[in-house]
């Protein structure tokens, strides 16, 4: 469980970018994180593994405090937390295998890193995922060689090859096309529910965010205006979040669901339809 | 919309009456500086040595052909050391200036305010010295030789290598820093997995940049008696032996041009 108290943090610029923020991530929970750009998003996500140091608050996961943790217990922590991330963020000139073997560097010494000698299960383990998110193909390629959507598969890998207890998604698809990013967010989705593994997903798509996750937490200016189930957000509440818009065309009637990726050959994470996904979804939601 | 009933002013200028007058008067002042030094320098000047200078020129020349091509044997074992003396230079100086470029890269530095400057100060001092200076003064303390050429090549070398890594190391992609320190990995990993694939071009060009350099300095460092190539063109100059200059001049251009290609081939193949 992921706990965030009076979570604050002030930028050496003056500007509040966090104002007091408590939430609570159940175990297993995905959790949509939306809000305009400059809300805090970012600095939200980045403050619990303290990429971002915040300025005051504390943040619990599971019986750690993460925050008040020195340099050695924070890398520690830090291994127990897998971070996805907008541009991918992999290492562009290393192979798609160093890249998800990096999501172990916590584990394994220097020494060891540096000769790229992984121990047998962590390899075995980076091939299983790697199988998982359908590179098998691609394990020795460079990482500059793949299309986006190939990329940010293998940076759910990595994050994923930390076994993680929580996962850190931050804007996952926008650097995709829609497509991809719905089978982006699809692979995010099921795997914390193979895995019950809690995560916080920052997007901006609020469609996209309605389709595929079933708590959504609505941050403005720094403080949660908005926390609730997908089909409660209204227009009201959308421009309490965002501001005076016309949103009919934003908010996504709820049983609207379309039948894509039927015939996609890299679709391997979806032999059961979309619906039927969001349906297993709501059930967990509900029980 | 257009609205017809509205008009817009036809002339525009990008400057103000105020800042051209003050452009055209820099431009002025400029003129008369030119003028001002072209006095200056050419007060002492004696125009009879001036209008000699063609037929001076002519006469060293023709004393310069033939070649003396049979000299050329004596010029291998030189042309050794001038090579070794810039690639041991360039690999003593790339093994000092890594750190010193780590320690003055904004992001990896472990203090802006106290081991940046430091790290500033080695690249600075390096820089600023010539490497037949470095020579000068080494040969005074090692005394003449190559292990003097070595080592003024590698103290010059150091800066510069330092200077162009360290701006490397600021302009890397720091996402790829944040995800790689977010798996929990140490900081030795994280050089390792996030900066050193992404500066790994740069550093190899620059190492053979500076290699390519360095065989144009060690080639005259012999001038001041710190072995190589330079220290027979010194010889031969004493002696006003012009077909032996001729030929070291020529093997000069033809390791030059040589070391330019490899240099271009290494770069070209890294990148």
């Amino acid at each position: 469980m992921l706990r965030l108290q009076n979570l604050t943090k002030t930028y050496r610029t003056g500007d509040r970018a966090l104002n007091g923020v408590s939430l609570t991530v159940e175990p297993g929970q995905v959790v949509g994180l939306i809000g305009p750009s400059g809300a805090g998003k970012s600095t939200l996500i980045r403050c619990i593994n303290r990429l971002v140091e915040p300025s005051s608050g504390q943040v619990t996961l599971g019986d750690t405090a993460l925050t008040g943790l020195g340099h050695g217990s924070l890398r520690r922590a830090r291994r127990r937390i897998g971070m996805i991330f907008q541009e991918y963020a992999l290492v562009e000139r290393l192979t798609v295998m160093e890249n998800v073997l990096s999501g172990r560097l916590g584990y394994v010494g220097f020494w060891r890193s540096f000769f790229r000698k992984f121990p047998p299960d962590a390899v075995s383990k980076a091939y299983a995922l790697l199988d998982r998110v359908g590179l098998s193909d691609h394990v020795d390629k460079r990482a500059d060689a793949l299309s986006g959507g190939q990329r940010q598969r293998v940076g759910i890998a990595r994050a994923l090859a930390q076994d993680p207890d929580l996962l850190l998604v931050d804007e996952p698809t926008a650097s995709l096309d829609p497509k991809t990013s719905r089978q982006i967010m699809r692979l995010i989705v099921e795997i914390c529910d193979e895995r019950g593994l809690p995560a916080i997903i920052n997007i901006h798509d609020v469609a996209l965010a309605q389709s595929f996750v079933r708590r959504i937490i609505g941050l403005k200016s720094g403080e949660v205006v908005f926390d609730g189930a997908p089909n409660e957000l209204t227009d009201a509440v959308l421009t309490r979040i965002y501001g005076e818009e016309d949103w009919s065309a934003t908010i996504r009637p709820v049983d609207e669901e379309s039948d894509d990726q039927v015939d996609d050959p890299d679709a391997e994470a979806e032999h059961h339809g979309p619906a039927e996904v969001l349906d297993r979804e709501r059930m967990a939601g509900l029980s | 919309m257009v609205d017809a009933s509205r008009t817009f002013p036809e002339s525009w200028r990008k400057r103000t009456t105020r800042t051209e007058l003050l452009i055209w008067a820099g431009w002025l002042a400029l003129v008369a500086l030119f003028v001002f030094c072209w006095q200056v320098m050419t007060q002492d000047t004696i125009w009879m040595f001036v209008a000699d200078a063609p037929s001076q020129a002519a006469d060293i020349g023709s004393r310069m052909v033939p070649p003396r091509w049979a000299y050329l044997p004596d010029l291998m074992a030189p042309l050794w050391d001038t090579i070794n003396i810039a690639t041991l230079g360039t690999l003593l100086a790339v093994i000092m200036a890594v750190p010193v470029a780590f320690l003055a890269a904004r992001n990896t530095t472990p203090s802006v305010r106290f081991v940046r400057p430091v790290a500033m100060l080695v690249i600075v001092a390096s820089r600023s010295i010539n490497a037949l200076i470095w020579a000068l003064l080494l040969v005074a303390i090692i005394g003449p030789g190559v292990p003097a050429g070595i080592v003024a090549i590698a103290l010059r070398s150091i800066g510069f290598v330092a200077k162009l890594l360290y701006e490397a190391i600021e302009e890397i992609d720091a996402q790829q820093v944040e995800a790689v320190t977010a798996t929990g990995a140490s900081t030795a990993q994280v050089i390792d997995y996030a900066i050193v694939p992404q500066i790994l071009p740069a550093f190899a060009g620059i190492c053979v940049f500076r290699w390519d350099i360095n065989i144009r300095e060690s080639a005259v460092l012999g001038l001041v008696g710190a072995g190589g190539l330079g220290l027979k063109l010194q010889d031969s100059l004493n002696i006003l032996a012009w077909p032996q200059v001729t030929v070291i001049f020529v093997l000069i251009l033809l390791t030059v041009l040589v070391s330019e290609w490899v240099s271009a081939r290494v770069r070209h193949a890294i990148i």
